[in-house]
C-alpha cells in the first residue's frame, strides 16, 4: 500500500522532468561547439520580470533571428541577488558558449567566472550597467549621466528655473543609480543655482515602497515643484503618492523608461514627460555585437543606444512609439 | 497537537519508524539519482566536471543555512531570519576584516557570532516572551535586514557592498582548492568541503549529543518533555543560537564567495533553506529529521535549479517546476505519514 503510494509519487516526478524536456524540445538544444548548430550566445541580464528587461529580451531575440544564432534570457529575481546571477554565468559557462553578453550585479564578484570565460576565448559583451573591467570587448548601453541630466534641463524648463524638487532613485549601488542620480543632481547644483533638491531617496524599484516614500516627501514639502523618478518602479511610486494626496497636475512629474502605468500618466499630462532609453537596442545590439566577435569583426567598445525625451505631443512619433514598451 | 501525540506514539514502534525513515532518505535519493540521470541524458553540458562542481558550490551556502534549520524544525519550530542573518554576519565579518583590518580568523569569528547572537536573541525571545517562532523570526529577519544596511550606510554615509580588496586570502578561505592542491584534475572549492565539514558536525550534535536528544524530545511532546524534568526554555534558546551559528557560517562563506557583502542579498533565502530540509524528509510538525535528508535536499534543489538553467527552460518555468517538485516533496512525507 505504501510502497505504491511512493511509486506513484516518484513516477510524477518522472513525468514532470519529462514535460519540461519536451518543451524544451521546442527550441533547439543549445550548442556552441557541437558541429553545424548554430553559435550559442547566453544573455545574462539584472533581472526578468520587470517590463524593460523584457523589451531588451525582444530586441536579443529579433538580432539572435536576424544572424541566425541561439540565445537564451535569464536574470535574477531581483538586483539584490549578486550569488544567484553568479550561478547563471557559471552554467552559461558550462554549456561551452560561442559569447556572452552580460549585465554585472556586481562587477567584483563576477570577474574570476569572466576571466575563465576569457581564458576559453569566449567574449565577453556588456550590456546596460555593463560590467566593470576590461574584459568586456564592447558594452551597449544608454549614457545615462547625459539622459538624466537631460530630465533635470527639462525639469528646470517646466518648473520656470527656481523653486523646490525631489529625486527618487532605484537604488544607490546599482550603476543606474548612481549615474541617473548624479547626472539629475549635478546638472540642477551647476547650471540651475535657484532649484532646490529636497530629497533624495531610495525605493528598490518597488512600486508600494516608493509610494510610500514619495508620499512622504510631498506632505513634509508642500511647495514641492517637481519630482524626478529614476526608473519605472520609482516613477510609478511618485505618481502613486499624486494621485493618492490629489495633487494632480499641482507637480511636474518626470519619469524614465516606459510601462503601461506611465504611459498613460504622460498622456493624461499627469506626468510632464520621460526619458526613455532604447531596451529593444540594448538587447538587439548587444547579440550584434557578440555575433560580430564571434566572426572576428572589429566592435566598437562603446556602442552608445541613445536616450529620448518623450511627452504626450510626440509619444506615438513612430521614432519613438516602439521603444515605449508596456 | 494531534500530530505532534501521534508521532510520539508511533516512536514507540521503533521497527516503523526506521523503516519509514529509510524510505524517506531513500526516495529523496532515489530522486535526485533520477534528475541526474535525467538531466545528464538530455544535456550533453550537464554532466562535465565544471558543471558538477558548479552544481555542489551552488550548494554550499543555502546547504549551510539548511542544517541550522534542521536542528530548529525538529523541535517543531521554524526560523525565518535565517536569511538575513547570514547577510548582516556576512556585513560584520566585512567590517571586522576590510574596515578594521582584524585578522582573518577574527573577522570570521565576528562573523559566526553575530550569527549565534542573532540566534540567541531569536531563542529567549521565543522561550522567554513566549512569543511563537514565526513571529519572533519575522521580526528579527526585518531587523537583520535593516541592520545589515545600517551599518554600510553608518560607515561609508551609503548603503553600497564592502569589498574585501585587501585581503585576497579570505576569498581563498571558499574559492580556493585543497583537493584540487593535491589531485589537481578535481578542483572541488573548499565552499564544499566547508558544506560537509558543517554536515558531519550537524550530524553529531543531532545524534550523538544531548542537545540533539532535547530537539527530537521537543518536537515530539514538547510538554511531556517538559514534565521529564528537562529545562525546555534552555535548551530550545540553544537550538536557535545553534541555527544561528549555521547563519553566521554561510554568511562568511558567501561573503568569501562572492568576495565582498552585499547588504541586500538574503530576502527569500530562508524559504529555500526550509523547501531543503521539508525535501529531504524532516517533518514541519517535528520529532524527527535527518542532517543526511537535508543535504540531499539542498542538492536536490540546486540540481534542479542548475540543470534547468543548462537546458535552457525558461526561468518563469524553472520556478514552476521547482516549487512543483517542492509540494511533490512534502506530498511523500504525508503519504508516508498516512501510511503508518
Amino acid at each position: 500500500m505504501k510502497s505504491k503510494h511512493l511509486l506513484v509519487a516518484l513516477s510524477l516526478l518522472v513525468v514532470i522532468a519529462m514535460l519540461v524536456g519536451c518543451a524544451q524540445q521546442a527550441t533547439p538544444a543549445p550548442g556552441g561547439q557541437q558541429q553545424g548548430a548554430k553559435p550559442y550566445i547566453p544573455v545574462i541580464s539584472k533581472g526578468f520580470q520587470h517590463q524593460f528587461w523584457q523589451a531588451v529580451k525582444q530586441g536579443a531575440e529579433q538580432a539572435a533571428k536576424d544572424y541566425n544564432v541561439d540565445i537564451t534570457f535569464e536574470g535574477p529575481e531581483t538586483e539584490a541577488q549578486v550569488d544567484k546571477q553568479i550561478e547563471m554565468l557559471q552554467a552559461a559557462l558550462a554549456k561551452n558558449p560561442a559569447a556572452i553578453c552580460f549585465a554585472a550585479l556586481d562587477s567584483k564578484a563576477a570577474i574570476p567566472l569572466l576571466e575563465q570565460a576569457k581564458a576559453k576565448n569566449i567574449p565577453v559583451v556588456g550590456f546596460d550597467s555593463g560590467v566593470d573591467s576590461d574584459i568586456p570587448i564592447a558594452t551597449a548601453a544608454t549614457d545615462n549621466v547625459a539622459a538624466a541630466a537631460y530630465a533635470a534641463d527639462k525639469m528646470a524648463e517646466l518648473i520656470g528655473g527656481s523653486g523646490k524638487v525631489a529625486v527618487l532613485v532605484h537604488d544607490q549601488t546599482s550603476r543606474t543609480g548612481i549615474d541617473r542620480r548624479d547626472g539629475f543632481v549635478n546638472r540642477i547644483k551647476e547650471k540651475y543655482p535657484n532649484i532646490e533638491i529636497v530629497s533624495v531617496e531610495y525605493g528598490g524599484g518597488d512600486h508600494l515602497k516608493s509610494t510610500e516614500i514619495a508620499k512622504a516627501v510631498i506632505q513634509a514639502n508642500p511647495d514641492l515643484k517637481g519630482y524626478f523618478g529614476a526608473n519605472e518602479g520609482s516613477i510609478i511610486g511618485v505618481l502613486n503618492a499624486v494621485k493618492e494626496l490629489g495633487m494632480e497636475g499641482k507637480l511636474v512629474v518626470i519619469g524614465y523608461d516606459a510601462g503601461k502605468q506611465q504611459k498613460e500618466a504622460v498622456r493624461s499630462g499627469v506626468e510632464a514627460g520621460a526619458i526613455t532609453q532604447n531596451p529593444i537596442g540594448i538587447g538587439y545590439k548587444c547579440v550584434e555585437a557578440a555575433v560580430k566577435a564571434i566572426r572576428g569583426e572589429s566592435v566598437p567598445k562603446v556602442i552608445d543606444t541613445g536616450f529620448y525625451w518623450y511627452d504626450k505631443t510626440n509619444m506615438d512619433d513612430p521614432k519613438i512609439a516602439p521603444l515605449l514598451y508596456d | 497537537m494531534a500530530t505532534r501525540e501521534a508521532s510520539a506514539t508511533t516512536r514507540l514502534s521503533a521497527r516503523t519508524l526506521f523503516r519509514s525513515e529509510a524510505a524517506q532518505k531513500l526516495l529523496a535519493f532515489g530522486a535526485l539519482i533520477v534528475i541526474f540521470i535525467f538531466f545528464s541524458v538530455v544535456s550533453p553540458f550537464f554532466l562535465t566536471r565544471d558543471n558538477v562542481i558548479g552544481i555542489l558550490l551552488a550548494t554550499a551556502v543555502n546547504g549551510i543555512l539548511a542544517l541550522g534549520v534542521t536542528f530548529v524544525i525538529i523541535t517543531a519550530g521554524i526560523d525565518l531570519s535565517v536569511g538575513t542573518v547570514m547577510t548582516l554576519s556576512a556585513m560584520t565579518t566585512a567590517v571586522a576584516i576590510a574596515v578594521w583590518g582584524l585578522p582573518i580568523p577574527l573577522g570570521i569569528l565576528v562573523g559566526l557570532l553575530t550569527g549565534g547572537v542573532a540566534g540567541l536573541v531569536n531563542g529567549l525571545v521565543i522561550s522567554r516572551m513566549k512569543i511563537p517562532p514565526f513571529v519572533a523570526t519575522l521580526g528579527m529577519m526585518m531587523m537583520a535586514r535593516g541592520l545589515a544596511l545600517v551599518i554600510p550606510a553608518a560607515l561609508f554615509g551609503s548603503v553600497k557592498p564592502v569589498y574585501f580588496t585587501d585581503t585576497p586570502v579570505f576569498n581563498q578561505i571558499t574559492m580556493g582548492s585543497v583537493i584540487g592542491s593535491v589531485i589537481p584534475a578535481l578542483p572541488v572549492p573548499n565552499a564544499v568541503l566547508i558544506l560537509f565539514g558543517a554536515a558531519l558536525i550537524a550530524s553529531f550534535i543531532l545524534t550523538k549529543t544531548i542537545l540533539g536528544r532535547y530537539a527530537v524530545a521537543i518536537g515530539s511532546n514538547e510538554e511531556a518533555t517538559r514534565l521529564s524534568g528537562v529545562n525546555v526554555a534552555n535548551w530550545k534558546t540553544a537550538i536557535y543560537a545553534l541555527c544561528g551559528l549555521f547563519s553566521g557560517l554561510a554568511g562568511v562563506v558567501i561573503a568569501s564567495r562572492l568576495n565582498s557583502a552585499q547588504p541586500g542579498l538574503g530576502a527569500g533565502y530562508e524559504l529555500d533553506a526550509i523547501a531543503a530540509v521539508v525535501i529531504g524528509g524532516t517533518s514541519l510538525s517535528g520529532g524527527e529529521g535527518t542532517i543526511l535528508g537535508t543535504l540531499i535536499g539542498a542538492f536536490l534543489m540546486s540540481t534542479l535549479t542548475n540543470g534547468l538553467r543548462i537546458l535552457g527552460v525558461p526561468q518563469e518555468w524553472q520556478m514552476v517546476v521547482t516549487g512543483a517538485i517542492v509540494i511533490l516533496a512534502v506530498y511523500l512525507d504525508i503519504l508516508r505519514r498516512r501510511a503508518r
